[in-house]
């Protein structure tokens, strides 16, 4: 049975994801029978190559793939290197699980709400500072370069890239490196930078190339952050699918092809880059120099991090003044008159989404994290690793842009019958929520000393009675992480919600959004706020649990083992 | 609550007795309770736009209503775009799914509603069968048998009717301009005070047809087919209006609200201080809950604003199409109607004829506040008719080849 | 029937290469010394003997005890208890649980008999304790009672005193041979350290690379 782990989960992975991708290819030939298309020619590919504005939506998309992922790498690069092994670093590992626990789209709301014109920062400063009574006419948010897209795009991928950091630097004994290369008279970022990142780096790949992947392809962020006319690639896919003329819908199903070749090209360059980069280097880190500007690059750290820390929760906070706003004018620092209503209006209308939500996520996560387990536990096992292959299928649903894919499946779903709804929200949830609980899990669980079992079955338990009676005890607090990790990703779940569920299924997000389109940004708080909670509940459960259960035993909290 | 049940029983034997002929109406009160008969114990998956609350809780509303007179029970499923419902049916077609489809009932107009004909994706006709669409007086208001220029064929049920109107605070602007070239004179000397939805969505491509139908020479074209008329020639007036506004807009033209929603909320955050709408009650709404000044007022064009009906329809595979026609019948019932153009529910505005309600019934109708922005029935105006379908595409397509491309 | 460990002509080979060879029989109380340096093969034979060994190596012969072929057993049927490095006191039980993870199954009486053998070993009244609040000396010690508690028949020491405390490594080392001979266990001791070996008294294996 075991055996057989590895492969349903790669079939899992990937067989959705290529039937989806068939699904969006033929229509794209004009093959989409219902609407008496049978004539197989370029005829969608013209049209979507003489679409105006195209030119600019892909480079949008080809640019805000590649230039989050390098600010994104590096940003966390630069807080590892200054915050490594210091007091900060044990706060920064617990600040991360709350940033990433927030919803893409809540955390697209807040800040546009922070930046605006007349936003958050503008209310705090004026008039008093600049002299606005007014919003000025600057465009900021939506910019035509993708500037906020970006920015948003970073803020919630770096800590994406700090907790994916966090394995590999335990495998690689970064701790030791450091203090050698120290010892040897390095400044602290050039010791970090020459010994540690070329081991950390390759290990790091795959996460950087999800974040390219979903920068160059994501919808929820895009849409409230992102330039308008033209839009990112996506934006511009869902806008065809939504149009009222169905002939659009096999121009939709090029570009959809056209975004992935668009990510994987930008993922392609950024290769080449890597190569580039790796070569340059080379020389840098055998030069013997043990200082490279490690002052500036200290203080430009210490400087953006609070930055990134500091708008994040402002925006939130924002968010949370404007759900209790009743009236709040430009340019009043605060509210000038409150009301319980927006909350009420959630309370009357959360508790089925907020059921359907938990229900998903519960379920979801929970088969993830058994699959997961079989799959590590036979590797563990059979004494070898899963090798690259699983490695690398486990990132397919994190590197496919969703917006291509998924229309294509709901066409799947259709035609095997499977009635829209629950159960099919999950199965496709489960796709999603896999890796990331595999991503989440898998390090702990390969760390984890085989000496325990062999203990154990020397002293009488059989192979699965250690196995329960010790390897997954010891492993409660992994487990849970993975747990809420694989729940605050079920949770934030749009479009697989909104389509396999053929809008049958009301989870927090899909209420948000559809409310996000009556863009009252009041509700939109409350909303956003509820969808937040959930997550960030889970993740303080994940916190906490090991806490009390293990309060009067050492060995189980800090020390990884 | 008494009441209420009392005022439903009434229309539903209006509904059911109310026939021309007794023989007839034997023969249709028959087949209504077949449909009553067969609806109970079903439930509706009733696809209608999710964003504004104030219209989800009315469903909510006309949920539990019809569960409790009917036993059917409702569903509301809370689309960001009627499209999205409209690409539901057309998987399932494609799919070859022929009964049980996922949806039931489709809060549409326009361009949805001439691609669902066009595309045979309807269930129907089946208008005449419900004892409220006499209500409506179907004879003498034409405008209930034609969508956007299309004609309804009984495919679908006229629910609401839409107004374009504008609104500002009457503090900031006592004197709005009150035809496109007062408002270029007004955008003008106030750069980036005011700007329009991003077309495609359906009020920013209403802006467009608004200018269009106030500028160009010959409008009559604007209501038969596009291919019919020069595109070229009869757009010209509006694209030499946009070419000359857009550097006044907001951002310079260079961003868009994303729908109508949007534009509310830079209203409300004083970005700009000329907004609209296709509802009289959405800046009343906006009053009530706080997100706009009490002194914001509606105001219409001189020569009078575009106006539609918006109706429900069901798909040609709806796998409870009798239940969805026992809910559309109670939505058309005086006291649905009546909850629906109430701003304190909603404030959208009947599709019933006055005429055929009791007199009690049309009092009420006409005694009904409008919230504090409307303007007055007699005030409204003109309705100028939305052009024919094709026009939007044209229109859309046009607006994305000068405007969408940098 | 023969009481001890028997190895009968076991020999350890890593992708064909010999890396040793014993044939000898270890009589109830007496501890087998194996040394060598690393990598020359002595971990390998106390998992092949304890029922772990993996590829890529392999062993030949077979391992009798007490009369008994144990060569094909599974691990936890083998009654072959198993010291290493670390006490390796499972973090997630208190003492007592650790013991009790051991000794086989029955009544209250276990618990009982857990806390008097704790007394005996000088460490009264440490039942409830947290593993991780234990000194070394006294990890060791329980590490040690959880094995003699689980009522093995032979036991394999895989340098278990290498990481004490010079101080205290000589008590503890005495302490657990005097129990392992007390208890009547025929043991393989691994280690780099002479001293152990001599401490140990019984026969002594070089091994080579």
């Amino acid at each position: 049975m075991l055996r057989l782990a590895p492969y349903l989960v790669a079939a899992i992975l990937t067989l959705p994801v290529l039937a989806g991708m068939l699904g969006a290819l033929i229509p794209s030939f004009g093959f989409l029978p219902v609407l008496g298309k049978t004539d197989v020619g370029f005829g969608p590919w013209r049209a979507l190559l003489a679409w105006p504005g195209l030119g600019t939506s892909v480079l949008l998309s080809f640019l805000s793939g590649l230039v989050t992922a390098a600010i994104a790498l590096s940003l966390a690069l630069l807080f590892l290197a200054i915050f490594f092994e210091t007091r900060a670093f044990t706060w920064l590992r617990q600040a991360i699980a709350p940033l990433l626990a927030v919803p893409h789209a809540a955390a697209a709301f807040a800040l546009a709400f922070l930046i605006a014109p007349s936003g958050f920062l503008a209310r705090l400063m004026s008039p008093w500072a600049t002299g606005w009574q007014r919003p000025p006419d600057l465009l900021i948010v939506q910019d035509e370069w993708g500037l906020s897209l970006m920015a948003g795009l970073v803020m919630k991928e770096v800590p994406f890239l700090l907790l994916m950091a966090l394995a590999p630097l335990a495998q690689i004994h970064a701790g030791e490196r450091m203090r050698l290369a120290r010892s040897f008279g390095y400044g602290r970022v050039s010791a970090w930078f020459k010994t540690i990142v070329p081991a950390l780096y390759p290990l790091l790949r795959l996460p950087v190339y999800a974040v390219i992947a979903y920068s160059s392809a994501n919808i929820d962020v895009a849409l409230i952050l992102g330039p308008v006319s033209p839009p990112p690639l996506a934006v511009q896919i869902l806008r065809w699918s939504n149009d009222p003329d169905l002939d659009f819908r096999m121009i939709a199903s090029a570009g959809a092809i056209l975004q992935f070749v668009v990510t994987a090209g930008a993922i392609a360059v950024w290769i080449l880059a890597e190569r580039c980069v790796g070569l340059l280097v080379r020389g840098q880190l055998v030069s013997g120099r043990r200082v490279a500007g490690d002052a500036g690059f200290a203080t430009l750290g210490r400087g953006l991090f609070p930055v990134l820390i500091l708008a994040s929760m402002l925006g939130i906070a924002a968010l949370g003044l404007n759900a209790f706003a009743r009236v709040w004018r430009f340019p009043d620092a605060l509210p000038g008159r409150w009301t319980m209503a927006h909350w009420q209006s959630v309370a009357e209308t959360a508790g089925g989404p907020i059921a359907a939500t938990l229900w998903i996520a519960l379920l979801t996560t929970l088969l993830s994290v058994v699959l997961v387990v079989c799959v590590l536990e036979n590797e563990r096992q059979r004494g070898a690793r899963s090798g690259r292959a699983l490695e690398f299928l486990i990132y397919v649903p994190l590197l496919v842009p969703q917006i291509g894919f998924i229309f294509g499946l709901v066409l799947l779903a259709e035609m095997a019958g499977a009635p829209p709804g629950g159960g099919l929200v999950a199965a496709g949830h489960v796709i999603f929520v896999l890796p990331y609980v595999y991503l989440s899990l898998a390090e702990a669980y390969r760390r984890q000393d085989p000496a325990w079992t062999k203990l154990a079955r020397t002293l009488g338990q059989s192979a699965s009675g250690a196995f329960w009676k010790v390897r997954l005890p010891m492993l409660l607090t992994p487990l849970l992480t993975a747990f809420a990790v694989g729940a605050a990703i079920s949770i934030g779940q749009y479009l697989v919600t909104r389509l396999l569920g053929a809008g049958r299924v009301e989870t927090v997000t899909t209420e948000a959004i559809a409310l996000a389109a009556g863009g009252d940004r009041r509700l939109i708080g409350a909303w956003a706020l509820t969808q937040a909670i959930l997550p960030v509940a889970g993740f303080a459960l994940a916190l906490a649990a090991p806490r009390l259960i293990w309060r009067n035993r050492r060995g189980m909290l800090g020390g990884s083992r | 609550m008494l009441f209420r049940r009392g005022m439903a029983t009434l229309s539903v034997i209006l509904g059911l007795f109310g026939g021309s002929s007794a023989g007839a109406a034997d023969k249709a009160s028959t087949e209504w309770t077949q449909v009553l008969e067969a609806a109970r114990g079903q439930t509706v998956y009733w696809n209608a736009w999710g964003g504004d609350p104030r219209i989800n809780a009315y469903i909510d509303w006309a949920g539990e209503q019809a569960h409790e007179r009917f036993g059917v029970s409702v569903v509301h499923v809370k689309l960001t775009d009627t499209a999205e419902a409209v690409a539901r049916v057309l998987a399932e077609k494609s799919a070859g799914r022929s009964e049980g489809g996922a949806v039931d009932l489709i809060w549409i107009n326009g361009e949805n509603f001439a691609a669902m004909k066009r595309n045979g994706l309807l269930f129907g006709p089946w208008l005449d069968r419900l004892p409220n669409h006499r209500l409506t007086d179907p004879a003498n208001n034409p405008e209930l048998n034609l969508d956007f220029g299309v004609a309804v064929d009984g495919l679908e049920m006229p629910w609401a009717r839409a107004r374009l109107v504008f609104y500002r605070d009457t503090v900031v602007l006592p004197e709005p301009p009150l035809n496109t070239d007062a408002l270029l004179a007004w955008t003008r000397e106030n750069p980036g005070r005011f700007t329009y939805p991003l077309p495609p969505s359906f009020l920013g491509t209403t802006f467009l047809k608004q200018v269009l139908i106030e500028r160009a020479a010959n409008s009559s074209a604007l209501y038969n087919p596009v291919s019919e008329a020069d595109f070229a020639a009869i757009s010209k007036p509006l694209c030499d209006y946009l070419d000359a506004l857009h550097p006044t807009l907001w951002r310079q033209a260079r961003s868009f609200p994303e729908n109508a929603g949007g534009m509310r909320r830079l209203m409300s955050d004083g970005e700009i201080d000329i907004a609209f709408a296709f509802s009289q009650a959405d800046a009343s709404a906006g009053i009530d809950s706080g997100e706009l000044p009490a002194t914001v007022r509606n105001y219409v064009f001189d020569a009078g604003t575009i106006g539609n009906v918006s109706f429900l329809a069901i798909p040609f595979n709806a796998g409870h199409s009798n239940a969805a026609m026992v809910l559309a019948n109670f939505l058309l019932s005086p006291e649905a109607q009546m909850r629906k153009q109430d701003p304190a529910y909603w404030g959208s505005a009947t599709v019933l004829s006055l005429g055929q309600l009791t007199r009690e019934q049309a009092d009420a109708f006409r005694n009904l506040d409008l919230g504090p922005a409307a303007l007055p029935a007699d005030q409204l105006g003109t309705m100028l008719a939305e052009p024919h379908p094709s026009w939007t595409e044209a229109l859309e397509a046009e607006w994305v080849r000068r405007y969408g491309v940098r | 029937m023969s009481l001890g460990l028997g190895l009968k002509d076991v020999r350890i080979t890593l992708e064909g290469r010999e890396l040793l060879a014993l044939d000898c029989m270890i009589a109830p109380g007496e501890v087998l010394t194996v040394m060598g340096p690393s990598g020359s093969g002595k971990s390998t034979l106390l998992s092949f003997v304890a029922g772990f060994l993996t590829a890529p190596f392999t062993a030949e012969g077979r391992i009798e005890l007490n009369g008994a072929d144990i060569t094909d057993a599974a691990p936890e049927l083998r009654h072959v208890g198993l010291l290493f490095q670390d006490p390796m006191l499972f973090p997630h039980l208190n003492v007592g649980g650790n013991l009790l993870f051991g000794m086989p199954p029955g009544g209250r009486a276990r618990a009982t008999a857990a806390g008097e053998a704790l007394a005996r070993f000088g460490l009264d009244g440490f039942m409830d304790r947290d593993p991780a609040t234990l000194s070394g000396g006294q990890a060791s010690r329980v590490a040690l009672l959880r094995l003699l508690l689980s009522e093995p028949k032979a036991a394999l020491l895989d340098e278990p005193f290498s990481k004490l405390d010079r101080h205290l490594r000589g008590d503890i080392r005495r302490f657990t041979f005097e129990r392992l001979r007390d208890a009547g266990l025929p043991s393989i001791l691994v280690t780099h350290d002479p001293e152990d070996a001599e401490a140990a008294g019984g026969p002594v294996v070089e091994l080579a690379i």
